[in-house]
């Protein structure tokens, strides 16, 4: 690769020329560009949902890939998340008014006696990126904060996120309380947090343990999927 | 005066640091979410205990009830306005340890992450983190610290402020990065990458290592990394006591005394000078590992085999150092970030 820096001015890119460009601004975290980039493909008549799903969610896809495979880190990705969610800012309120298909929709949390969000907000961005809605709970949730918002927000996915070996049993509270109520087949239930692993979302009862924000956008969509195939 | 640290390190080969602080709370029942630093002052005999039986065990280095003592980790316990009084208490409270035992013993001052993310990707600025960890660190200085520890950082950026508080306060610093997401820390820092930067921090840290991140095995990869990076420094190793594993409702670390021995000795044959336990690491692994070290006759640098057949396999197939190909992403284009 040469280091020449080329003059690209994102408005005489053709549209698929323009899309491959906001993927590459997306990777490098350049906001300013993607705000312009959804600006110029909504002047030129796309669709906002198409704007959405074919320029930003793709785009964060691959940020994602990256991330999962240990080519990007933390830092790279909260860079991207933010130009995307520059775009989305823009393309948000022209979705609700052009009701445009829905992803799904995610409640997420750190569990109560648990005040650690970096983990959680990254799986909240990355979520939002792939399309989905997300409704945050912040830190430090009991069991009765997931299910109030669940049920308020008719949310189809429930993400609680430990960083202590101490509060990692909480998890389970949180189902047993759903199972109790006889509405834990109602949301696909995905657990993440550093020292987790795949035996111990089995052994609490979740779907799915995630290893990383990533793998969490990649599970809720195999899930969602399946959930659409079902009904 | 040169500190204490130091001066002991000029008469031994090795040190045995101390186990796992929360692990150990918890079982002296400190609930999850409370601030185990509060204890300094609500049950400063458990804490005492806690050293002590870290020091009964063989410990030689002990680590301050401080690690989440800078003010933006006590805010979230609305402590925020205890920050002197809960570090020098932690510091006096090590101290008085480490004064009543006939060996000596050296009194660590624990700083931890702030949690918050640091520019460029995050709101906190050097400036203000520097100005928390300067807080934290000059009463743990006052209650009687010997030097500054910080530990379980992930960031360049927040160990960098971490250096500059240090020499501000003029105190001697030892700093551990956590390396937990496929063999680098999750910021992305490669064990060579934290050697390498050891020189532009602020004050030179005395020692460097690695604690916490994802067992044993992984922990003295990233020790063969920074010794091969840095010949002759004085690397730190304090990896958990295993993996956590979920049994009966409780999470156990299931890393024995045997294993934490082994650790021990494949850390000291890694380069290793300052060896302990993080999470999961109790006084039966550290009379283990006392045991091992001083029995030890050093062996060969061991390879990564050597420690996969011992402690286990490994989380990641390689950890980003070395002669591994970087994975790179064919661009259509590079722009740099204006």
């Amino acid at each position: 690769m040469s280091d020449e820096e080329d003059d690209i001015v994102l408005s005489e890119l053709s549209d698929e020329e323009l899309v491959q460009q906001m993927h590459d601004d997306l990777y490098d975290g350049l906001k300013d560009e993607i705000l312009e980039g959804v600006n110029i493909l909504l002047g030129r008549g796309w669709e906002p949902y198409r704007v959405l799903t074919e320029a930003l969610v793709e785009g964060m896809r691959i940020v994602g890939i990256d991330f999962r495979d240990g080519i990007l880190f933390v830092p790279e990705v909260l860079l991207a998340a933010n130009a995307m969610k520059g775009g989305m800012g823009i393309l948000k309120p022209l979705l609700a008014e052009t009701g445009a298909p829905k992803q799904g929709k995610m409640v997420i949390g750190t569990v109560k006696g648990d005040i650690h969000d970096i983990g959680k907000n990254l799986v909240s961005m990355m979520m939002e990126g792939a399309g989905f809605e997300v409704v945050d709970l912040g830190i430090n949730n009991p069991a009765e904060n997931y299910l109030e918002a669940l049920d308020k927000e008719d949310a189809d996915i429930l993400g609680m996120s430990a960083l202590l070996t101490t509060t990692m049993p909480y998890m389970k509270v949180v189902i047993d309380e759903l199972k109790a109520k006889g509405i834990r087949d109602n949301y696909v239930v995905l657990v993440g947090g550093a020292p987790l692993n795949e035996e111990f979302g089995k052994a609490i009862g979740a779907d799915a343990y995630c290893r990383d924000a990533a793998v969490a956008v990649e599970t809720a969509k195999e899930y969602m999927a399946q959930r659409l195939h079902n009904q | 005066m040169t500190d204490r640290l130091t001066r002991l390190l000029e008469t031994r080969d090795w040190l045995l640091l101390d186990g796992a602080t929360g692990t150990n709370l918890f079982a002296m029942g400190l609930e999850a979410g409370d601030a185990p630093e509060f204890w300094n002052f609500d049950f400063p005999d458990r804490i005492r205990a806690l050293h002590q039986g870290f020091v009964d065990s063989g410990s030689d280095v002990i680590l301050t009830n401080s690690f989440g003592g800078t003010s933006y980790r006590l805010k979230l316990h609305n402590g925020q306005d205890r920050v002197h009084e809960i570090n020098r208490r932690a510091a006096e409270l090590a101290r008085e340890v480490a004064d009543a035992s006939d060996r000596e013993i050296i009194v660590a001052g624990s700083m931890g992450p702030t949690g918050e993310l640091m520019e460029p990707v995050g709101p906190l600025s050097h400036a203000d983190a520097v100005a928390a960890f300067e807080e934290q660190g000059r009463a743990l200085i006052e209650g009687g610290a010997d030097v500054l520890w910080g530990e379980t950082i992930s960031s360049e950026e927040e160990m960098a402020a971490i250096a500059e508080a240090a020499a501000n306060i003029g105190a001697t610093l030892c700093g551990t990065l956590s390396f937990d997401s496929a063999g680098r820390t999750m910021m992305g820092v490669t064990s060579s990458a934290y050697a390498e930067m050891q020189g532009i921090f602020a004050t030179k840290p005395l020692a460097f290592g690695a604690n916490c991140g994802t067992g044993a095995s992984d922990l003295l990869r990233t020790i063969l990394g920074l010794t091969e990076a840095a010949p002759g420094a004085i690397v730190i190793a304090k990896a958990n006591a295993g993996i956590p594993k979920y049994v009966d409702g409780a999470i156990e670390y299931d890393g024995t005394p045997e294993t934490m021995a082994e650790y021990a000795r494949l850390a000291r044959d890694s380069g290793a000078r300052l060896i302990g336990g993080c999470c999961g690491t109790r006084n039966p692994h550290l009379v283990a590992m006392r045991a091992a070290l001083e029995e030890h006759t050093p062996r060969e640098r061991p390879s990564l085999d050597t420690i996969r057949q011992a402690l286990g396999d490994f989380s990641s197939a390689d950890d980003g150092t070395g002669d591994a190909p970087t994975p790179t992403r064919e661009r259509r284009s590079r722009r740099k970030r204006t």
